[in-house]
């Protein structure tokens, strides 16, 4: 820690010279340093300090705007028409308006993971005080903050010395949402750096409120070897009162945790989490289970599996009150970020709370005080299950098949679904008594049931396609391996130099949320090819569980057929969206503990160094929030490309690389200042793929770096053609443009791919020691 | 038939594309381009027209028109299979961005297009593209051949069914062949 403020107060105190009464000093901050590493050149960088850094990563992949408005509404000179070139009355155009969308977007994520971390600091400093020293690995982990440590030059010790870093996050997050004001930025690329300084808060938020709860609350520290955890529907004990938590914030649901054990149930309830939540339940509470992603709120609470509600916040359904209701299943609202329109009973008796809701006098409260929740949610639950029974509304089979004939067929349930399924068919089906296709939908269905709201005659059909998946749901007894945190340093010790040259062909992170195009299965599928081509494959939040919901052909999960390690062939889950910092760190700390490369507040050159150096894709196949939009700026300002599924075109901004644009793709040789052609390697900083067949051959193709030795790009181009060959039916057309020496040429391939280059006009050329920064260069020369 | 988006949301504000209601339509629009080209999506081995699979509409189209073909995600693969080589392949939002660049040579190096026909991308996805065309690509037209009206397009075929679909497919295609 670097700073502490400093204030001192005196009652009274008698000197030579007189008496002092009621003296208050304060003196602001007082430098603590016990970090020996010098100051980089821009610790706790403000919204413009990193912007040159921005606008050469923009200037390299330019946006390509997908406007899903050609309005614009924010303020009241609006409604503005911004087609056909039109300018708003504030002089904005499209482009800068889609930047500035983007940007909100971010400031959005960004507030909401600071937010986050904020009140986990507090609560977590109130409960083991400022002093309680942070740890998320012990021995194996020296660099605890890599991106805290990066961005803000700030090394923290304790959980107090946490509060200063969101200060500043606090900060920057309001300068940049102050920025989509109307009349303020005006220009796209301005716009755009802003959004990735919200991503570099983002990522800060994000790892805060990692490590304080990592470090407080028993969580798994940096364990490769994290226990595996009982994951989906079918492993709930509905013979036991369920407690059921939805959201983000674990505090609430450790109040019930620790109520149950204070009280000796460890074994009398289920508590089970969807969403992000539940990771961070499994991370304190081996017992606890986790659900199924975001997606899958209606199907569990519908289905009658949860006797009590605990609501926390971000990603919850906002009617989900109404939903429980109609199982009679109490809701608690915990987070005073989603209140949900109930009345506070923070300050109310236990006991009365739970009287009220066992009794149905009120569908659910507010309650503010965690330790609270914890009483009232496993009272009620134990109270509330014997008379629930597992109440469900879900309708039996043969009602379906009754209630389908009045479908009327106008369609409206497939043109209002996301995932434009063919539901009009399956009732159709349904009527003639054949569930098959209602069935099938089950997989693909997000869950949104926005279908349920223009039906015309209020058919509750996504009751009927979780009832039709019944079967399945049931059965989805899995294994999640539980969310192990950071990167222990070792493990960047061992694979830092294979990463760096290639030889380990790229790390995949398949983070997010689930608004899957084609249900998880495409998630799982995707990790597992690259598991087995040895790539080292993250995964954390919604898509983690995704890709633990399937088993191989001998009945193993992702997390049983591959080791939790980060090493080639590892499938390792960090854990809840606030983990995705551990694997930004990752990176930084390959570029800090491996190559030495400083980190104190040194942000342009750690990051230059990712972003042509380490073989980093992130894929969030099923993105769909305003978190997931940070998170990915986050990664875009460290320079690693970041893929989305279908539905991610919404984010309605790409950063697209021209593979044909020759100019686009040099760098400085740190050797020699010369400028080197490195093709486009990586491609695209920010990329919507449309299938999963696609989305395999662009990983292979993005992990490749201008650094890569040629026995590592010899290494990454074999996946990349042999994908390619799978998938596409031919040979990478723009293979010459990754192809330095013949030498990078995988063996096998080298007639059939000589012959193609040589067609195209070809020339070797040499691997530099690349860089996009000119002060890197260590040969003193004039840089144009 | 109506002219009312696909997805009900997917409202445009003051600009909509004309609404084709004959496949001649489309014909002459296309045959009055100087460079036109076919852009088609992973739902042509998704949709199934009367027994066959759009792709193969397609292919016949494509012979029949001379309109030379980009193939996104991994259609490239599936055209490879049926015999036929499309013009080129890339992601979808790579042809979207090389069309809003007015300098772009085309897809054979020969010029820049100025109608970029669509079809069989997922919905959104599609009308995401041909809005940044709208207003990014100010001298290419855009035409879309689903059986789904694309607001954000220049022209479109109106909601219908597959039937109805085919058979503007099969004229489209009879057509070129008999007039060209």
């Amino acid at each position: 820690m670097t700073r502490k403020n400093v204030h001192l107060k005196i009652g009274e105190m008698k000197t030579d010279t007189g008496l002092i009464k009621n003296l208050e000093v304060s003196v602001g901050k007082l430098i603590d340093d016990s970090w020996e590493e010098p100051m980089g050149p821009t610790p706790m960088p403000e919204i413009t300090t990193l912007r040159n850094w921005d606008l050469t990563l923009l200037n390299k992949y330019k946006p390509f705007y997908l406007p899903a408005c050609d309005l614009c509404c924010l303020c009241t000179f609006g409604k503005c028409d911004l087609t056909g070139g039109k300018r708003g009355a504030c002089g904005l155009e499209i482009g800068a308006q889609s930047s500035r969308i983007v940007l909100l977007a971010c400031s959005i994520g960004a507030a909401t993971h600071t937010a986050h971390a904020r009140h986990m600091v507090d609560h977590l400093i109130e409960k083991y005080g400022r002093r309680y020293p942070l740890d998320v690995g012990g021995l194996n982990i020296k660099v605890e903050a890599p991106v805290t440590r990066l961005i803000t030059g700030i090394k923290p010790e304790k959980l107090g010395d946490l509060e200063e870093v969101l200060d500043y996050c606090e900060t920057q997050i309001t300068h940049c949402l102050s920025a989509a004001h109307t009349g303020q930025e005006g220009n796209n690329l301005d716009f755009e750096s802003k959004a990735f300084h919200a991503g570099r808060m983002d990522q800060i938020g994000m790892e805060i409120g990692d490590i304080a709860q990592i470090s407080t609350l028993d969580f798994p520290k940096a364990d490769p070897d994290a226990p595996l955890i009982e994951l989906g529907i079918g492993t709930v004990d509905t013979s036991k009162p369920v407690i059921m938590a939805i959201g983000h914030n674990v505090i609430p649901s450790i109040g019930v945790i620790d109520y149950m054990k204070a009280n000796n149930l460890g074994e009398s309830l289920e508590v089970v989490g969807l969403c992000c939540t539940a990771f961070d339940i499994t991370r304190n509470w081996k017992r606890g289970k986790i659900v199924g992603p975001i997606s899958w709120q209606l199907r569990f609470i519908r289905g009658g599996f949860a006797d009590v509600v605990i609501l926390d916040e971000q990603c919850v359904r906002t009617d989900i009150f109404n939903e429980a209701e109609r199982v009679k299943a109490p809701v608690i609202a915990a987070s005073a970020k989603n209140c949900m329109g109930f009345k506070d009973r923070t300050d109310d008796p236990a006991d009365e709370i739970v009287a009220d809701l066992v009794s149905g006098k009120t569908p659910g409260v507010l309650i503010l005080d965690p330790d609270k929740v914890g009483e009232v949610a496993v009272k009620v639950a134990q109270q509330v299950a014997p008379k629930r029974r597992n109440f469900t509304v879900l309708p039996e089979l043969e009602e379906i098949k009754k209630l389908a004939k009045t479908c009327r067929h106008c369609n409206l349930c497939r043109r209002s679904c996301p995932q434009d399924l063919e539901i009009s068919e399956a009732l159709k089906d349904a009527a003639e008594g054949s569930i098959k296709k209602l069935t099938e939908l089950y997989e693909y269905c997000i869950g949104c049931a926005r279908c349920e709201q223009v039906c015309p005659v209020k058919l509750s059909i996504h009751s009927f396609i979780i009832k039709a998946g019944e079967k399945k749901m049931l059965e989805e007894t899995n294994f999640c391996r539980c969310g192990r945190g950071a990167i222990q340093d070792i493990e960047i010790r061992n694979v830092g130099s294979p990463i760096v040259l290639g030889e380990i062909p790229g790390i995949l992170a398949v983070v997010g949320c689930s608004n899957y195009p084609k249900g998880g299965k495409d998630v799982y599928d995707i990790c597992r090819e690259f598991a087995n081509r040895r790539f080292i494959v993250v995964t954390s939040g919604c898509s983690a569980m995704s890709a633990g919901s399937y088993k191989n052909e001998e009945g193993q999960t992702i997390y049983e057929e591959f080791t939790g390690d980060f090493a080639a062939g590892g499938v390792l889950n960090v854990g809840s969206c606030v983990a995705n910092s551990h694997i930004a760190g990752a990176a930084i700390k390959v570029a800090n503990i491996f190559a030495k490369r400083p980190l104190r507040g040194n942000y342009e050159e750690i990051a230059d160094y990712i972003h042509n150096r380490i073989g980093a894709v992130g894929l969030a196949w099923g993105a769909y929030s305003q978190k997931a939009a940070s998170i990915a700026a986050g990664f875009w300002s460290l320079g690693v490309p970041v893929l989305v599924g279908p539905h991610g075109s919404k984010y309605r901004r790409m950063l697209l690389g021209r593979e044909d644009k020759k100019e686009n793709w040099e760098v400085y040789d740190a050797r020699t200042g010369d400028k080197i052609n490195v093709g486009p390697s990586p491609e695209h900083l920010f990329q919507t793929v449309e299938t999963k067949e696609e989305a395999m051959v662009t990983i292979a193709k993005l992990c490749i770096r201008p650094n890569d030795t040629w026995k590592g790009r010899s290494i990454k181009l074999s996946h990349y053609i042999d994908l390619s060959k799978r998938f596409y039916g031919l040979i990478p057309q723009d293979i010459d443009k990754f192809v330095r020496t013949e030498a990078d040429i995988p063996m096998t391939m080298k007639n059939d791919i000589l012959e193609i280059i040589k067609e195209k006009g070809w020339k070797e050329t040499v691997i530099p020691d690349p860089t996009l920064l000119p002060r890197l260069v260590r040969k003193k020369k004039e840089i144009k | 038939m109506s002219c009312e988006p696909w997805q009900c949301a997917e409202v445009s504000s003051t600009k909509k594309a004309m609404a084709i209601t004959k496949p001649e339509v489309a014909i002459s629009l296309i045959r009055r381009a100087n460079r036109p080209i076919l852009v088609v999506g992973s739902n042509a081995i998704n949709r199934k027209l009367e027994g066959k699979l759009l792709i193969d509409y397609l292919i016949d189209f494509a012979k029949a028109s001379k309109i030379p073909i980009v193939a996104t995600a991994h259609m490239v693969g599936e055209f490879l299979k049926r015999g036929y080589k499309p013009a080129g392949f890339m992601s979808a939002m790579d042809i979207g961005n090389r069309l809003v660049d007015p300098e772009w040579q085309g897809i054979d190096g020969k010029g820049p297009h100025d109608l970029a026909v669509f079809v069989a991308l997922p919905y959104y996805m599609q009308g995401l593209i041909l809005s940044g065309l709208m207003h990014f690509a100010t001298k290419l037209k855009t035409l879309t051949l689903d059986n789904m009206y694309h607001p954000h397009a220049s022209w479109s075929f109106p909601n219908a069914g597959v039937g109805i679909w085919a058979e503007n497919l099969k004229v489209m295609t009879s057509k070129f062949e008999g007039g060209q």
